[in-house]
């Protein structure tokens, strides 16, 4: 079992038992629901807006180097500074040059899960950057040093008196249980830093082809913020987030916003195509696209689940997701959480090591049914295992499996098997909760249903 | 529905659908079941033989298919599935329908079997195998266009959608159907009927902590609901889930869809 | 070979095996591709014929822009005349104490904002950040309203910069009801025929003030962009 298996099991096993979590989860989730609902229900026909979104993604992703190639040339014609990352410490390293080429101190970042990713916030603090997160929930996180508990909502899982307790302690504010209070508490400590920084990051939701923009989805403003006053921006993309044309836009956001948040479209959607223009007034002075790789050219190269490029980033996988529900999502260890993070993290981090978040999963396939670009998230899974055990099969399974194909092949000795298991039942009820019990992940928590006197084959065999 | 019949039919009682299009066709129909009915929910498959027979149809069960090769499959270890899944495929390979307990066994030989078999000389004989699979309830109000059973069950009762059933196979209705037929049920919904309980095959036993988790949302949002049963069309979901209420001594009960069809 | 190129023959490499194409499994399959996309090899949106509806008259399109200004809580008013217009803004200004306000030269806000007779920050040309941080309200045109979804358009270049709209306290739209259109898809036709293949570095789809649900996923307004939206239209 690897290390972050084994992680996992344990922050599983703690966190399931939390039930103040686990209310808190449950109700802000079915909150998203009824809101996802009531917006679904307004489009004329949600399933032909989901096929048209995952032919479009296809279209981009299976012509990923045309549309590439388009996006950057269009952006470079404006006077954008392009750079091509084939892995996370490049595209770490090269965000680092272009800060300390900036001569700059304070950074401000808008969200941006490839930062997190490329765990980039560390590598410029330690640098001695001064960086600080914008968006409310990042905030809170950073704060807290914690990563994102959910790659839409990273502060899911507080409850506004932690939130107080922790602006109280870090920011020195007065104590509040009004959300409103807090939420005015964290836009006066970062007005000064809009003004302030030097250099602003952000990440990207799409990039079109068509025109070599950038869009970004956000509801608070801090993204247009960060891109409106530092002189140097900065905006970090995976090299999936392609878009062919402008017009696309008009159907991905209103199903990003549904999708992910129960909302028609979220309140800024902002196109950048080039650092200020002439003419314009305001804006950075430089502008850095950075595209990143880190390993995504290897999910596409596996033409089974390249569809798994398609994601928009949009969060409703985790939303309905049981496993998700439970467990939360600081447990899944790894930026990507949920069904979708389960799904890419072992292309993206190595399977062997991650191939637990495959297994942790009941197939129950409410991810792929949610999904609004279709992908076939919960066969994926399946997928996964399969590759796992085709790359390193346990020896000790592998002979299990086959103990068991023998044992149901064989009719005389699975009617025997059924004898025994009657005949020992007493015993393994005498067993159950000692170290002897061969069921005991089963028994822990649950009963076993009795062995019925006369099997149904039996039952059977008597009557012809 | 008492349509005109031709041909000897058993059945008793007004309210009992016919077969409605036209002569009756008597089926013989193979009952799949699972190692775990076999063992620990004999009755389940009693009262399917029971429905069916009134019914008018021919039922057989091979006493050689003891198990869908899922839990291996759904492990990754796609060869030894097939080990299992070679010899089922063979021994349903002549069956006019085949009917199953279970919507998870149901998606493993109707939507798995022929991925499993994708480019192999079996891939025909599981795509035909395929179209002739039938989860039961599914089978019921889609293939012999029959709601009412005749059937009395005086209680409240709510639903659990298996994930299998639903996702896999498409089975949301035809259940529905058939409670809203059977006498003095009243049918409540619980919040959360399409969440997962939990069970999963080997999920339940590898990862234990968030199987029961899983489980106790759904105990719990069923129980709201007021109902005195829990029903399903899968009796692993049941498994597991009566299994929890059993340890934590709740009174709600579990039932297959089956027990409240067959009005004995 | 550059990282460019590195990248670039990965993804070639990658694409020599074709994948299947999307929606082909489950039981919500059976989606036939689009004949339109069948015609031209590239997805067709047709996005009217399956998003919300943004109404195919003017006078349904501005009942639909309010019913979702009011759920936006976007203080929407559509009055008779400019004039009328000038008067509601005059009354915003008086009602919440304005003492400076921010805008940038273009017709409807010169109007405007001569009218309304408060010190005002011209951001074109340059100024200073921390003096439009002081400002009580930024107003601003649009290049476009959307009924569908209840947004506006602004931009860089005609719009007063990227900041003007964002940063004041309270964003104040002046817009003419020939600036409506019924949806998403209009609105960027009209935007691409507005900046043509000059387009400003920044476009913005502005839907509502500024909001955020990130603590216990309650609604709070003014997170960091504007906490207030008045859209003035005539």
């Amino acid at each position: 079992m690897s290390t972050a298996a084994r992680q996992f099991l344990e922050a599983a096993g703690t966190i399931t038992r939390n039930l103040r979590h686990r209310g808190l989860i449950q109700t802000a989730l079915r909150k998203y629901e009824t809101a996802r609902d009531r917006k679904k229900a307004a489009f004329h026909d949600w399933s032909s807006a989901r096929q048209s979104a995952a032919e479009t993604k296809w279209d981009a992703i299976n012509h990923l180097d045309t549309y590439l190639e388009e996006f950057v040339a269009k952006l470079e014609s404006r006077g954008t500074k392009v750079h091509w990352c084939p892995t996370g410490p490049e595209a770490r390293d090269t965000i680092r040059g272009v800060i300390r080429d900036a001569k700059a101190k304070c950074v401000v970042k808008s969200k941006a899960m490839t930062a997190e990713e490329i765990h980039l916030n560390e590598a410029l603090e330690k640098d001695g950057f001064e960086v600080v997160e914008s968006d409310l929930g990042e905030f809170i996180v950073q704060l807290r040093k914690e990563p994102p508990y959910h790659i839409v909502f990273p502060a899911m899982h507080l409850t506004r008196d932690e939130i107080s307790d922790l602006f109280e302690r870090e920011l020195g504010s007065a104590p509040t249980r009004e959300p409103e209070e807090l939420t005015m508490i964290a836009r006066r400590a970062l007005r000064r830093k809009y003004v302030q920084a030097d250099v602003g990051i952000t990440g990207a939701n799409f990039a079109i082809a068509e025109t070599g923009m950038v869009s970004i989805t956000e509801n608070e403003g801090n993204a247009r913020l960060t891109a409106a006053l530092p002189r140097v921006m900065i905006t970090l993309l995976g090299i999936e987030k392609v878009l062919p044309k402008m017009e696309d836009l008009a159907l991905f956001l209103p199903l990003l916003a549904t999708a992910g948040a129960g909302q028609t479209v979220t309140g800024y959607n902002t196109l950048y195509g080039g650092p200020r223009q002439p003419g314009e007034t305001d804006g950075p002075i430089e502008w850095h696209v950075v595209l990143l790789d880190n390993r995504r050219t290897e999910l596409l190269a596996d033409p089974e689940q390249r569809d798994a490029l398609h994601c928009i980033r949009c969060g409703a996988c985790l939303n309905v997701c049981p496993i998700f529900r439970n467990v939360g999502g600081h447990t899944y260890g790894t930026t990507y959480s949920g069904p979708v993070g389960s799904v890419i993290t072992p292309h993206l981090r190595g399977l062997q090591d991650w191939k637990h978040l495959s297994n942790a999963s009941s197939l129950c396939g409410a991810c792929t049914e949610a999904c609004p670009v279709k992908i076939d998230l919960h066969h994926h899974l399946l997928q996964n295992r399969r590759n796992a055990v085709g790359d390193t099969p346990s020896w000790i399974e592998r002979l299990a499996w086959r103990a068991h194909a023998f044992a149901v092949n064989t009719p005389a000795l699975y009617q025997f098997g059924q004898e025994v298991a009657r005949i020992v039942e007493p015993l393994r009820r005498r067993l159950q909760g000692t170290p002897l019990d061969p069921v005991k992940s089963w028994t822990r928590t649950r009963d076993l249903p009795p062995v019925a006197p006369e099997s149904f084959k039996e039952w059977w065999r008597n009557r012809q | 529905m008492h349509g005109r019949t031709t041909g000897r039919r058993p059945g008793r009682g007004s309210g009992l659908d016919r077969q409605i299009s036209g002569p009756f066709d008597r089926m013989n129909i193979t009952l799949f079941i699972p190692c775990f009915v076999d063992t620990c929910f004999p009755q389940v498959g009693m009262h399917m033989v029971r429905i069916l027979e009134r019914l008018g149809h021919r039922v057989t069960c091979p006493e050689a298919v003891a198990c869908c090769g899922q839990p291996a499959f759904n492990s990754g270890y796609w060869d030894e599935a097939r080990m299992v899944a070679g010899k089922t495929l063979h021994h349903l390979r002549d069956a006019e329908a085949v009917v199953i307990a279970s919507g998870s066994c149901g998606a493993m030989l109707k939507v798995f079997y022929p991925q499993l078999y994708a480019g192999r000389p079996e891939e025909a004989a599981a795509q035909r195998l395929s179209e002739r699979t039938w989860e039961f309830s599914d089978f019921l109000v889609n293939k012999l266009g029959v709601t009412d059973l005749g059937a009395r069950f005086p209680a409240k009762v709510t639903f659990h959608d298996g994930c299998h059933g639903l996702r896999e196979l498409g089975i949301k209705s035809a259940p529905r159907k058939l409670l809203e037929k059977v006498r003095d049920l009243e049918l409540v919904e619980m919040g959360d009927a399409e969440t997962c309980c939990g069970f999963g095959g080997t999920f339940a036993a590898k990862f234990p902590m968030i199987s029961t988790a899983m489980g106790e949302v759904k105990c719990a949002s069923a129980a709201e609901t007021g109902a005195e049963y829990m029903v399903s069309n899968d009796s692993s979901c049941l498994m597991h889930l009566q299994g929890l209420l059993s340890r934590q001594g709740k009174p709600l009960k579990t039932l297959h869809l089956a027990q409240i069809l067959d009005p004995q | 070979m550059t990282a460019r190129e590195r990248i670039l023959a990965r993804i070639r490499e990658a694409l020599t095996v074709p994948a299947p194409r999307p929606g082909a499994h489950g039981h919500d399959a059976g989606h036939e591709v689009h004949p339109a996309t069948a015609a031209t090899g590239r997805p067709v949106h047709l996005a009217r014929a399956w998003l919300p509806p943004g109404g195919s008259t003017p006078e349904e399109q501005l009942t639909r822009f309010a019913a979702a200004s009011a759920e936006l809580k976007t203080d929407f008013r559509c009055v008779a005349s400019e004039a009328e217009a000038h008067a509601q803004l005059r009354q915003i200004a008086d009602g919440e104490g304005w003492k400076r306000v921010a805008s940038h030269h273009a017709p409807l806000t010169d109007a405007a904002t001569a009218a309304l007779g408060r010190p005002t920050l011209f951001t074109d040309g340059g100024y200073p950040p921390d003096d439009l941080e002081a400002c009580d309200a930024g107003i601003t045109t649009c290049d476009v309203l959307v009924a569908q979804s209840g947004s506006l358009v602004v931009n860089s270049r005609t719009s007063g910069g990227r900041a003007l709209s964002v940063l004041p306290p309270h964003h104040v739209v002046m817009a003419r009801r020939d600036q409506l259109v019924g949806d998403l898809t209009a609105a960027f036709q009209r935007v691409e025929a507005l900046h043509g293949r000059n387009w400003p570095s920044m476009i913005s789809l502005v839907t509502g003030p500024s909001r955020t649900g990130d603590i216990e996923r309650i609604l709070v307004l003014g997170a960091h962009g504007p906490k207030k939206l008045t859209v003035l239209m005539w």
